[in-house]
């Protein structure tokens, strides 16, 4: 329980800080908001082929607003010495990863709600009724996705050109969630139910599963300075 | 006022015997004195007597006529350099968790060694197998899941090996490369089984089947090349390791004893 509460107040502190400073959100807004324009401008999309392809422009347009976000992660913490105070403090480092994946969770999904409407509305798309379901296969994602970028976001915390390096480290890892995502909402948009896409999502859950335990675990010696 | 004495504790220079050592027992890899007497019977031993054989026997081991000789004369060396052979992954694997409660200086040397030696052993397998896959497919690279999922391999490879350098402080990139090792080495089955679902387009496996015993799928006059090249492999990849393990060796203890030089 303490280190829910530990995990609240760090969480709390972050999402101050950004509505404060409102720089990584308003960012990856409107990134997410310009890939869209770049899809369009990038392929002849008719509504047919928009249906087919939407899954994989969705979940890119969110891959690339993600790591976006994960290089500002650790921003705050570096400048004046703020992540040796936070270490010094009795507190569960595995808090601190937790309070991390969960802010930048928020942050994506606050992108997710606005990017996913938006692109019903800018490619003619009339299948509103799967946007729910949709949402929650790239709320599946999101949490694969924000749980290694965080561990990786911290594993380069001390690396030069960290911004390049995290993207490269990072996405070949990323190739289960994102295939498994990308077929769930294939799914769902084909036939609006998960159907034949079931062992896809049992995937996505276990990547989530072991890579949120793997991190409040080692996170320990993967903030150690 | 009379002064203490202190003397200086002796420096850390690592014994003759320690030097000697590799991680594989007492090999002496690379003792003059030693290699001077047994210099030709260890190499061999290692590696060139095996390596070579079973070059010979894939090269003249099927009938030269035979159609599809030249690829499947090749395939014997693209399968045996192939890095899912587990003890290259499962050897990385259990030195980094090793390392990272105790950081030992030995234990990393050894895993970025292995990971060096990895990123060539996966590069010769895509290599090779693209030589096969031209004659026998027809193209050069297709999206099947082992060619991916072996480049994948070579992507996390350079991305660990990327992150190694780019760290400047040494045993903070040393703990940093052995977390992203435990990440990468719990994240592979999940690539394979991904990958392997999206699709496939390779033979299933020849050798290790449940229906048929190896000699019923393939004749002996491949299969004897083969398996000595999978020995061989075997062999010489251990030989590399050691090799680079005791050049990572060489070079801490040049920087000990720069250090220790300045002081």
């Amino acid at each position: 329980m303490r280190i829910l509460k530990q995990t609240f107040l760090l969480l709390r502190k972050d999402l101050l800080l950004e509505t404060r400073r409102r720089e990584s959100l308003l960012t990856m807004f409107f990134f997410g908001t310009l890939l869209l324009f770049v899809f369009h401008f990038s392929f002849d999309l008719t509504p047919e082929r928009v249906a087919e392809m939407a899954p994989a422009l969705l979940w890119l347009a969110f891959l690339f607003t993600g790591t976006l976000g994960l290089a500002q992660l650790f921003e705050a913490e570096r400048s004046n010495h703020c992540l040796d105070a936070l270490l010094l403090s009795p507190m569960d480092r595995g808090a601190l990863f937790l309070a991390k994946v969960c802010f930048n969770i928020t942050l994506m999904v606050l992108v997710e709600i606005v990017v996913i409407p938006l692109f019903w509305i800018l490619f003619n798309l009339r299948s509103w009724e799967v946007i729910p379901l949709l949402f929650l296969m790239a709320l599946l994602g999101t949490i694969g996705f924000c749980v290694l970028g965080t561990l990786l976001s911290a594993v380069t915390l001390k690396a030069r050109a960290r911004e390049l390096l995290l993207p490269l480290i990072l996405f070949p890892l990323m190739v289960p969630v994102i295939l498994a995502t990308i077929r769930c909402m294939e799914s769902v948009l084909r036939a609006g139910a998960i159907g034949d896409a079931a062992p896809w999502l049992r995937l996505l859950i276990g990547f989530d599963v072991i890579f949120l335990t793997l991190g409040v675990l080692i996170f320990d010696w993967v903030i150690d300075v | 006022m009379g002064y203490a004495i202190v003397s200086k504790p002796p420096l850390p220079y690592p014994s003759a015997a320690a030097l000697r050592r590799t991680p594989f027992g007492r090999f002496r890899v690379n003792n003059h004195e030693h290699a001077a007497k047994h210099g030709k019977r260890k190499k061999r031993l290692f590696g060139s007597a095996r390596f070579n054989s079973g070059h010979r026997r894939s090269l003249l081991g099927t009938h030269p006529s035979s159609p599809g000789c030249l690829s499947r004369r090749s395939a014997t060396h693209h399968v045996s350099a192939h890095p899912k052979y587990p003890y290259r992954l499962s050897l990385f694997f259990s030195r980094l968790c090793w390392q990272l409660p105790v950081l030992m200086e030995r234990d990393d040397i050894l895993a970025y060694s292995a990971a060096e030696i990895g990123v060539l052993f996966t590069a010769l397998t895509i290599t090779e197998g693209s030589i096969w896959g031209r004659p026998t497919w027809g193209v050069w690279w297709t999206w099947d899941a082992r060619l991916t999922l072996t480049a994948i391999l070579l992507l996390i490879f350079v991305g660990y090996l990327m992150l190694r350098s780019l760290v400047e402080e040494e045993n903070r990139a040393a703990s940093s490369a052995a977390i992203l090792g435990i990440i990468g080495f719990l994240d592979i089955p999940l690539i394979h089984m991904s990958v392997y679902w999206w699709r496939t387009l390779h033979q299933p496996p020849s050798i290790l089947r449940p229906d048929k015993a190896p000699w019923e799928n393939i004749q002996w006059p491949l299969l004897t090349p083969l398996l000595i090249n999978v020995v061989a492999f075997f062999l010489f990849y251990f030989y590399l390791l050691s090799l680079r393990f005791r050049l990572g060796e060489i070079t801490e203890e040049i920087k000990t004893r720069r250090m220790n030089r300045v002081d």
